[in-house]
């Protein structure tokens, strides 16, 4: 039977990797993730959850370990946050590379320097080309049931998935939450099956060293080269789209909740112009869609839950009828605009979807960013659009000089 | 007389045809070191020389599961491999993290005192071949005063060897020792040994390198010898504090009849630019260490 308790996104996190039996945990704290990190011993220390707590010295060792206890075949998991993540990022690409489904919650915050433990989006993001399946949530709900899921997709498609959520928006934010049945949990997310284990009883040489053609085996099967590797992971990335939606299926059949598969959408069956972003500023950009609807706007909102794979079919079919597009980010890639602005763009180009695509980068290290302001934003953008512009990146509620 | 003198292991870990160069000394004692520890082990490594040993995909010349991991992580590595075999009951298995002295004495510093602290039972392994030899032999803070790297390669190293073993044994681990491929039967016992023991061990192999040192691939074993000879590496254990000199190093400090460091150095080409200063700097720097070592045997 499920039960409802008000608890917070880190909360929320640790009930769902608790409820997926997680086998080895190993984390290091940084706000605002350390809650998380605390629970998790917690429950592990109090018996709650059978499992190894490795209370390692750093990011990258956290990683190392959930990378090595994952290879021979125990299911794990691991948060962090900034900087933490940062300096993860070799062994994000060594988790990707080696195909282990792990998962990891990334409680989004700014990155230094300067130092902020404010929230935005910049820390996840910037990992967007490790391999990673990247997962954005927008309540703490979803939070819960997205872990759960999350350990289906990983261990399907054999990618690492982080869960990615607002840092103190979410994190440290009461909401009621449904907590699933243990029962009905082990029955949608059975134990892991690795497909390869690192024991004496099969000796191999795990990750090795490659040529960059492929080889042959002692027996004389030609094996994969390292392009071979790099296509299969990219394959497998973009086959996950299909994973992800049937996993959000199954778990709406199993507990009565789906968050969207892919996207989420909101009024935008009529819209005109649409509204778009990623985690808790999309789930804001509803209001402002009421706002403006109020005024005589016909406004909707595409909230892009998952960004990797980018959600290329389903953003077109969600554009479809809009005239204009805005992006509300998190994050920004230096040089040229928002990362999902960009992303937007390019799923868009050369197909029938002619919306023009503004970008507004907001709520950088915590900036408040109220409906209000995203509505304003929005009427802007229209009003450029209606004169011919249709290319503009905005800094939302900051002083440019 | 060593443990297992006339009962080493006769079955053989690493097939031949290896990557490793003619008379690489890590090779060596890797060999000895497998025989010790058998069958249920998992060995894992990071970039370096061994990860070359240990082939290229899709081939093996070795017969233990080996994880290949990033540079810094070696002993980050091995904590992971001991929580998901405890995890899913399978800590009979011995996991072993092998790294050389730039995986070790450098940028893996902070996974194994990390490792070390958090009483993780495993065994670390360091080959020091006193540099960064998979990248072409450039500087570590294991290099030697005096000796040329690729990035000393005019005015040779400045600064003394790290001691690094110092600090290793500054984390209170049951179980440290140094050995040498020069002395086999003195590797393969403390292997042996080590294996039996619970929690954190560390074993230093002082590996010669035939490209890197500079001498003829025949001579592996005749550097490993007189390293220990002239007291440039120590042979000893520590078990549980208690500190022992063991084989050769045992007999010299007995017999008083440590060599001078000139005869080990005049028989590599990497010392060729030290100058007599540094020759007598390094002397200097063997002998005080040698007696600290001398101090701590009599004292036990
Ligand atoms: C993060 C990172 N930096 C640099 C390297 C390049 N690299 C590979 S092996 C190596 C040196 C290894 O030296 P050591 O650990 O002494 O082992 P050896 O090569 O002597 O066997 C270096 C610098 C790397 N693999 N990863
Ligand atoms: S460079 Fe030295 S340590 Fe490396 S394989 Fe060759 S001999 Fe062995």
């Amino acid at each position: 039977m499920s039960k409802v308790r008000i608890m917070t996104g880190n909360q929320a996190a640790a009930v769902g990797a608790t409820l997926s039996g997680v086998q080895v945990v190993a984390a290091y704290p940084i706000t605002p993730q350390s809650q998380l990190a605390e629970i998790m011993s917690q429950q592990i220390e109090g018996g709650k959850l059978k499992a190894e707590y490795v209370r390692v010295e750093s990011e990258h060792s956290a990683m190392t370990v959930c990378i090595s206890a994952s290879t021979v075949g125990a299911r794990v998991f691991t948060a962090t946050s900034a900087n933490g993540l940062l300096y993860m990022h070799e062994q994000l690409h060594w988790a990707a590379g080696a195909r282990l489904p792990i998962v990891m919650c990334c409680v989004n915050r700014g990155v230094g320097a300067p130092w902020t433990i404010f929230n935005d989006q910049q820390d996840s993001l910037s990992q967007r080309d490790t391999g990673w399946l990247q997962i954005y949530c927008r309540n703490n709900q979803e939070i819960l049931d997205t872990v759960i899921q999350a350990y289906r997709i990983a261990e399907k498609v054999y990618v690492p998935v982080m869960v990615c959520f607002d840092g103190f928006v979410l994190s440290h934010t009461m909401m009621p939450v449904y907590i699933p049945d243990a029962g009905a949990v082990r029955k949608f997310l059975p134990p892991y099956k690795p497909h390869t284990i690192l024991s004496p009883e099969d000796p191999r040489n795990i990750n090795p060293v490659l040529f960059p053609g492929r080889r042959e085996n002692t027996e004389g099967v030609l094996c994969d080269g390292y392009m071979e590797m790099r296509y299969k992971l990219f394959a497998a990335l973009d086959g996950a789209r299909d994973v992800i939606i049937e996993t959000d299926e199954a778990f709406a059949e199993a507990f009565g909740r789906r968050h969207g598969g892919m996207l989420w959408e909101y009024l935008t069956e009529d819209a005109d112009v649409i509204l778009t972003g990623i985690g808790s500023i999309a789930s804001e950009a509803t209001v402002a869609a009421d706002l403006l609807r109020e005024e005589g706007v016909k406004a909707g909102v595409v909230g892009i839950r998952v960004f990797r794979p980018f959600p290329k079919e389903d953003v077109r079919r969600a554009l479809r009828k809009a005239r204009a597009v805005v992006t509300f980010e998190k994050a920004v890639s230096y040089g040229y605009e928002g990362g999902l602005c960009s992303d937007l763009k390019a799923a868009l180009y050369g197909t029938e979807v002619k919306a023009a695509v503004h970008g507004c980068i907001a709520g950088l290290g915590g900036r408040d960013v109220k409906a209000r302001e995203l509505a304003e934003a929005v009427k802007a953008s229209l009003a450029d659009i209606d004169d011919g512009r249709t290319e503009k990146t905005l800094w939302l509620n900051c002083f440019t000089g | 007389m060593p443990a297992n003198l006339f009962k080493v292991n006769e079955k053989e870990y690493i097939l031949p045809g290896s990557r490793a160069c003619q008379g690489c000394g890590l090779s060596l004692a890797y060999r000895y070191m497998l025989k010790a520890l058998r069958e249920n082990t998992i060995v894992t490594l990071p970039a370096c020389c061994l990860c070359v040993l240990q082939g290229m995909y899709p081939s093996t010349p070795v017969l233990v599961p080996a994880l290949n991991n990033s540079f810094a992580s070696t002993a980050a590595s091995a904590s992971g491999l001991v929580a998901g075999l405890q995890a899913l009951d399978r800590s009979d298995i011995t996991v072993v993290a092998m790294a050389g002295d730039g995986g070790t004495f450098d940028m893996g510093i902070q996974a194994l005192s990390g490792a070390a602290e958090r009483e993780t039972d495993f065994i670390y392994v360091c080959y020091d071949n006193e540099g960064y030899m998979n990248t072409g032999t450039q500087r570590s803070s294991a290099t030697p005063l005096g000796a040329l790297t690729t990035t000393t390669p005019i005015l040779t190293k400045q600064q003394h060897k790290k001691d690094f073993i110092k600090i290793v044994e500054a984390h209170d681990i049951p179980y440290l020792a140094t050995v040498s491929p020069a002395y086999p039967i003195d590797l393969y016992d403390k292997f042996v040994k080590a294996k039996k023991i619970k929690g954190t061990r560390y074993i230093h192999i002082y590996a010669p390198c035939p490209p890197g040192w500079t001498y003829p691939p025949k001579d592996t074993v005749k550097m490993g010898r007189l390293a220990v000879e002239t007291g440039v590496a120590v042979l000893f254990e520590v078990e549980d504090g208690k500190f022992r000199l063991t084989g050769r190093s045992k007999t010299l400090a007995e017999r008083g009849n440590r060599l001078p460091v000139i005869n080990y150095v005049e028989k590599q080409g990497r010392f060729r630019r030290m100058n007599i200063e540094q020759l007598n700097q390094l002397q200097a720097w063997v002998d005080r260490k040698w007696d600290e070592y001398i101090k701590r045997a009599d004292q036990g």
